[in-house]
């Protein structure tokens, strides 16, 4: 039985409704609870100056592997992630090949379990092979421990195989993870359709193409009482129809990406592919909507999105490029940046966002502090400012567009199950 | 022979810039010196100074990744006509398909000791990926559909010689604004200038919020022609259509082609351009691209003065920024 005093820390946890100073004890990988600070313990870990919150949880994230393991492998993506104090992740089935059957889940748990760095939950294709065609064995993957299902990058196009896709998943009790966005409207876009896509000539991907499939989505998921989340919803419209939908009691959750709070559609005007990204970068009028969403509880959790690729995918002719940006390991200042400095979230607000927020979309155990849950925990500095270089990322791949930048807040230690997984370099 | 002190020097005074990436980077200034630049060139020709030697000992390179007949030899002769060596690079299909990347074909070329590098490319900013990764002064010859600087400088460069100015006139560019590089071009180019531009063409084929470039945008030729001082008809581009911008060739003809009729309503001292290469009967009808308004063929002498106007530019960038002139 080991004990861990986390003492003199400011302990967020939004699941208990707590933001107090205070020091927090951890026994045998369990939170013990709130104590005193001269409790006696084995280890000490003083969190003078830092926040305690409950470990991230990153609803979907690319790890590559196998098939793509020059971008990222599940040892340096699961490195990546705690840097960024993300203690848990749902790792996207576009692998190749694809996570459509229970061994793929199963080499995917192996692989987290060697790595030893975060927990990984493996999510499920909806359909063989991405293709959009049969339903994947999803009862099998269930017992595989898949937490969720999705095509990730890949909108379900089908609304038949989405139909039966959620009346199916229902007895699983599992969720559907669309990347709303119709196929028609989005072919050959590079970025978001509006004056800059006009002044850049890059063919546009209108907002419509987004709205469109939320619409959609919402209606079946009406239809069927399936469990819908739509994944880096990026436009107004969007946001709204969730939100109407919420009010009516229909199934539906969200998420954002950081980049998309933080960036919009003129940033393109570099020819940057580092901002070639889906769903693209919108104008600021989404992003005020993004927020606003965020603020009202209509967008239930932040995700990174994390799309690691290698550097010789990014940096030639913008057309050539690939899209996506790596996110985990700036979760933190990214956010505090576009929504914690400017007041539009409070920390605890955030901090939901990334634990208790997520945790309910997964059906996950976690994401709080409260007694008797797993010892996964963030202690984040909010202070420390420096510029993120691309030999201080754990991730295989560079390809963000905050390289360079001034950041401000940053993961100082993390612990999962317990055990300190993570110290940030000083 | 040198002839370097018959030619005024003193109308290129104030030119710094590195590269002619576009004309949205452009300075009313610039604009203007690069035209009266062309101008002097055009006198010089006028009098029989056909090869002048500015450039003699230095390498152009055109680099066409996307095919191309008229500009690929203007900008070959251009260089020529100014006494540089050129190599030339002309690949249809993605560079990317050989296994080696843009950036790596250029670098490769440029390591044969070339200054200069005029680049056609189907991807927009390719040209500013090579001004990031190269030392070479870098021309942009067209890229994709964003920008085709020196096809709107031969354009306004013709517009000048006939009325005198742009400041005050209507140019009105027809046809297919979503898909043109020459109309970007022109409407940064105009605008600085002081024209009013208007954009005229099916709704389907304009952009969303072009008028926030300052631009009147209308859908109509038969409602603007009467208040335009000069028609720029843009090329239908058929091998960018998919059947659904318009409905047919017949139908885009009846409200956007230009014809007997149509000249009729415009102006007297109308002046019509295209960039070309037309499609007799689509955008313009034979009796109007032969007619007296028409400068179509004028563009393309203009086009070579222009292009060396351009190089002879960068050149004089790069002598004074190496500190060692000539």
């Amino acid at each position: 039985m080991k004990s861990i005093l986390i003492k003199n820390g400011r302990i967020i946890d939004p699941s208990q409704d707590l933001d107090l100073q205070g020091n927090l004890l951890v026994e045998d990988g369990i939170i013990k609870g709130l104590c005193k600070e001269t409790t006696a313990a084995e280890e000490v870990i003083d969190a003078t100056g830092l926040i305690v919150s409950p470990g991230f949880i990153d609803l979907h994230v690319s790890l590559c592997e196998p098939g793509f393991e020059e971008d990222e492998t599940i040892e340096s993506g699961t490195s990546a992630a705690l840097a960024g104090g993300v203690t848990s992740l749902g790792c996207l089935p576009n692998t190749s090949p694809v996570v459509d059957d229970r061994s793929s889940a199963e080499f995917i748990l192996l692989q987290a379990e060697r790595a030893a760095n975060c927990n990984v939950f493996p999510l499920g294709a909806v359909t063989k092979n991405h293709e959009g065609k049969e339903l994947a064995e999803i009862g099998q993957l269930v017992a595989g421990n898949a937490v969720g299902f999705t095509d990730a990058d890949q909108p379900i196009e089908n609304a038949e195989i989405m139909r039966c896709a959620l009346e199916y998943t229902r007895m699983f009790h599992r969720p559907i993870l669309n990347r709303p966005q119709v196929p028609e409207l989005t072919e050959k876009g590079q970025m978001h359709e509006g004056y800059y896509s006009t002044v850049l000539g890059l063919k546009g991907i209108p907002a419509a193409a987004e709205s469109i499939m939320v619409n959609r989505d919402i209606a079946l998921a009406e239809l069927t009482q399936g469990r819908i989340h739509l994944m880096c919803i990026s436009t107004k419209n969007s946001v709204s129809q969730i939100r109407q939908a919420k009010q009516a009691g229909i199934r539906v959750t969200a998420d954002v990406t950081p980049h998309h709070l933080a960036l919009s559609d003129q940033m393109l005007e570099t020819y940057d592919p580092h901002y070639k990204v889906l769903p693209p970068l919108r104008s600021q009028e989404h992003i005020d909507a993004l927020i606003e969403g965020l603020k009202d509880g209509t967008i239930d959790a932040i995700c990174s999105d994390h799309t690691p690729h290698a550097t010789e995918k990014k940096t030639d002719e913008i057309l050539g490029a690939a899209f996506g940006i790596i996110g985990l390991e700036t979760l933190i200042p990214v956010c505090f940046q576009s929504l914690i400095r400017p007041e539009h979230l409070s920390w605890s607000e955030f901090i939901s966002k990334m634990t208790i927020g997520p945790a309910k979309i997964l059906g996950l155990d976690k994401g709080t502090l409260a007694e008797g849950a797993d010892a996964d925990i963030t202690l984040i500095n909010p202070d420390i400012t420096y510029r993120l270089e691309p030999a201080n990322l754990k991730s295989s791949s560079h390809n963000s567009p905050f390289l360079g930048k001034e950041l401000q807040g940053r993961a100082e230690i993390v612990l999962v199950s317990g055990q300190v997984r993570y110290r940030a370099e000083t | 022979m040198n002839i370097d002190h018959e030619y005024r020097t003193d109308i290129s005074s104030g030119w710094t810039r590195k590269h002619i990436l576009g004309l949205q980077d452009l300075s009313k200034d610039e604009l203007n010196i690069i035209l009266n630049q062309a101008s002097e060139f055009k006198r010089l020709a006028a009098i029989g100074e056909t090869k002048l030697t500015p450039l003699a000992g230095t390498v152009v390179a055109n680099l066409f990744f996307e095919p191309s007949t008229r500009t690929r030899i203007s900008f070959g002769l251009a260089a020529k006509r100014l006494s540089a060596d050129t190599v030339d690079f002309s690949s249809s299909g993605s560079s990317l398909s050989k296994g080696e990347s843009f950036v790596d074909t250029a670098k490769t070329v440029e390591a044969m000791g070339v200054s200069y590098v005029v680049v056609r490319h189907k991807t927009p900013g390719a040209p500013q990926l090579l001004a990031q990764h190269l030392d070479a002064n870098i021309l942009n010859a067209g890229d994709g559909t964003h920008e085709h600087p020196t096809q709107a400088l031969l354009d306004i460069f013709t517009i000048r010689e006939h009325f005198g100015k742009i400041e005050g006139l209507t140019v009105t560019l027809v046809g297919d604004i979503l898909h043109s590089r020459v109309a970007r071009s022109n409407i940064w180019g105009l605008k600085k200038l002081g024209a009013h531009v208007i954009v005229c063409g099916p709704t389907t084929l304009i952009p969303s919020d072009i008028s926030r470039m300052g631009v009147e945008v209308s859908n109509s030729l038969d409602e603007v022609i009467a208040r335009t001082d000069c028609l720029n008809l843009l090329r239908i581009q058929f091998e960018r259509q998919r059947g659904h911008f318009f409905p047919s060739i017949r139908e885009y003809a009846h409200l956007f082609g230009m014809n007997k009729q149509r000249i009729n309503k415009a102006k007297e001292n109308v002046l019509i351009l295209a960039p070309g290469p037309i499609n007799r009967g689509v955008e313009i009808t034979p009796d109007v691209a032969d007619g007296p308004h028409s400068v179509i063929l004028g563009q393309v002498s203009n086009g070579l003065i222009i292009r060396m106007a351009c190089l002879y530019l960068l050149h004089l960038q790069r002598t004074s920024s190496l500190g060692n002139p000539g």
